[in-house]
């Protein structure tokens, strides 16, 4: 198909389309309205379910019944209104059914503000909502990007019957890029054999997130946790730039970890030996090759737009081996790409030391500029 | 000696539409009343089958257990939207919520209202006690003036807790509402009523007329502290001056389903 010039949520609307979406339920947001907007001309012209609902608690339940129903169904949000439906995604995740969710981030905490940033990392990755559940997190980093992990979080979410979620920011969610669509896939409604979708010529069935006996309730949790096993096994994604020969490593994701490209390769024509790993999913998080590169490089460097959330994960497969340095801007500032080169530079020329606490080192090289 | 048998004359049963085993509910209580007339309504109009519940949070969150019917269970208040995700996507199934009075007047006074605002084509069965009853007895956004609960241990007083919600009088007021009413469950007479009120509103869906509620007048033996006969006297003597029954709501539409 030929290129075409889309806005990101525009974009991550139409591919959601494309990707044979049955069911939107959403509230309006900045950064994230216009896929609300483009869904809601789209779907009904399509014969598809469109609803704008009071709120994004409504919606979320909208979105859990509609799944419940074996659907391909969606809600987007960001992030005061992802963290309204942090009640339901918990049930959905309780009820193992299928949902895919946008969080199109902004600066916060509280009401913050309307520009990008990557502050829900946490709240995407490590819970958000209540009891013991993993969903899948996917950080895409162009438009393009946005598109492709659109239609695969779909198929994902199915296949494990999880929630999958994109966590964008403002800027993939507001900027044009020129993009490849993907062809128009047909609504199809699969014959789940959990939907509940009435009784016609079978045994009832029950959709629910209660199990009022603690051993049923832990033999569900394993269940999740064995789903979960086969995700972290099957489903870890990343991009990885100059890493061959690389002394020191930097990782960042989205928007950040595009920034970062660009001032590794300005790094690269100066003959500074450093490389870039984007993790594309990061719930699962890229463990393994971390833990792999920690073994021949001599330091890192994590690059984010919050105060270190992904940092402790870098860490956590670093096990202290080398040292893990921080570089992040906040509030919903996006670094440019000649902070990001000092810092390579600054990692370059001075040895980082393992006995330095990598936030409180950039807290004070922040502070004291 | 040899005695033959009679012929037996059935005149009670289980419906088709429930489940053979026993509720959880408390001696007394009107759920079970209130459960037997829905699934005799889905026997008697033949849509069991495709009929999906949503069962709310509450004594009746085991809702579920009784039907033998597809069901999903909702978060607390919500099941209002998740019956309009499930309508949506499914319009030519029926979908009912079952709602207590703390779900569906307190937590998920948004979900409901909202439900009505836009006409889902959805039934509502809401069961109005005045108490919450799975934790225990604590004051309802229904409970009476005056009425004794365990946070309410002087009596509610409207001073500083306000007043009873009053639901059917609300959302009559609603252009999407099509069939709004109230009955009680306190004696034979107003349970026929309650019946028949509830087989309108599931015609009033299957029409696709729009939203649908019947308010059923409920007893809590247990958290109001009195006997099951005790307590349907009270519904009568303290509810009904609160609570008048009556239709609030029927859209010419569905005025003309009942001629």
């Amino acid at each position: 198909m030929a290129k075409e010039l889309y806005e990101g949520n525009q974009a991550m609307a139409e591919a959601a389309i494309r990707a044979g979406l049955e069911a939107y339920f959403g509230y309006p947001i900045t950064p994230q309205t216009e896929i609300l907007e483009h869904l809601s001309k789209r779907m009904p012209e399509l014969g598809r379910t469109f609803v704008q609902a009071e709120s994004e608690v409504a919606a979320i339940n909208m979105v859990y019944g509609a799944a419940c129903t074996g659907a391909r169904v969606m809600s987007t949000s960001s992030s005061p209104g992802v963290s309204l439906m942090m009640e339901g995604i918990s049930y959905i995740a309780g009820t193992e059914v299928p949902v895919v969710l946008v969080n199109v981030m902004r600066g916060g905490p509280g009401l913050g503000n309307i520009a990008p940033s990557q502050a829900d990392y946490n709240q995407a990755v490590h819970g958000g909502g209540h009891g013991d559940y993993y969903p899948i997190v996917l950080a895409p980093a162009s438009v393009q990007e946005a598109i492709d992990l659109m239609v695969l979080s779909f198929d994902l979410a199915e296949k494990y019957r999880s929630i999958c979620m994109l966590i964008a920011d403002g800027s993939i969610g507001q900027m044009m890029e020129p993009v490849e669509m993907p062809e128009m896939r047909p609504v199809v409604r699969k014959n789940w054999d959990w939907a509940v979708n009435g009784a016609i010529g079978r045994e009832r069935r029950t959709l629910s997130s209660i199990y009022i006996n603690p051993p049923e309730q832990e033999i569900a949790n394993l269940r999740m946790f064995n789903r979960w096993q086969q995700i972290q096994k099957n489903e870890v994604r990343y991009k990885e730039y100059y890493l061959d020969n690389a002394d020191f490593v930097i990782v960042g994701f989205g928007t950040a970890g595009r920034v970062a490209l660009s001032a590794v390769r300005a790094a690269r024509q100066q003959g500074i030996k450093v490389g870039l790993l984007r993790p594309v999913s990061v719930s699962p998080f890229p463990f393994e090759v971390i833990d792999q590169l920690a073994s021949r490089v001599s330091a890192f460097l994590v690059v984010e737009m919050n105060t270190g959330q992904m940092l402790t994960d870098v860490q956590l497969a670093v096990k202290g081996r080398v040292p893990v340095e921080f570089y992040g801007r906040l509030g919903g500032i996006v670094p440019f790409p000649n902070e990001i080169f000092d810092e390579i530079q600054r990692m370059a020329k001075s040895k980082p030391s393992l006995a330095v606490d990598p936030r409180a080192a950039w807290y004070k090289r922040m502070t004291s500029k | 000696m040899v005695t033959l048998a009679k012929p037996e004359n059935l005149v009670y049963q289980r419906p088709d539409s429930f489940t053979d085993v026993s509720t959880h509910y408390c001696p007394g209580c009107t759920h079970g009343v209130a459960h037997r007339l829905i699934a005799e309504v889905l026997d008697e109009m033949g849509i069991a089958e495709k009929t999906i519940g949503v069962a709310p949070v509450g004594c009746s969150v085991f809702a579920y257990n009784y039907f033998d019917i597809d069901f999903v269970e909702a978060a607390h208040g919500r099941a209002p939207a998740m019956a309009t995700g499930i309508k949506r996507v499914l319009p030519d199934r029926v979908v009912f919520t079952y709602q207590g009075d703390g779900d569906l007047a307190s937590i998920g006074m948004a979900e409901i209202i909202h439900a009505a605002g836009r006409g889902e084509n959805i039934t509502v069965v809401f069961i109005n006690n005045a108490i919450y009853g799975m934790t225990g007895g604590q004051m309802a956004p229904t409970t009476l003036p005056g009425q004794k609960t365990t946070s309410s241990p002087n009596g509610r007083d409207v001073e500083m807790q306000g007043y009873p919600l009053k639901m059917c009088e609300m959302i009559a007021t609603l252009d999407g509402a099509g069939y709004v009413v109230r009955r009680s469950l306190h004696d034979p007479k107003n349970i026929r009523q309650a019946k028949k009120a509830i087989r309108t509103a599931f015609e009033t869906q299957v029409r696709g007329l729009g939203f649908s509620m019947v308010e059923l007048l409920s007893t809590c033996p247990t958290n109001w502290g009195i006997t099951p006969l005790e307590s349907l006297k009270w519904l009568e003597e303290h509810m009904l001056p609160v609570f008048p029954l009556g239709d609030y709501k029927i859209s010419s539409t569905v005025a003309e389903i009942k001629a």
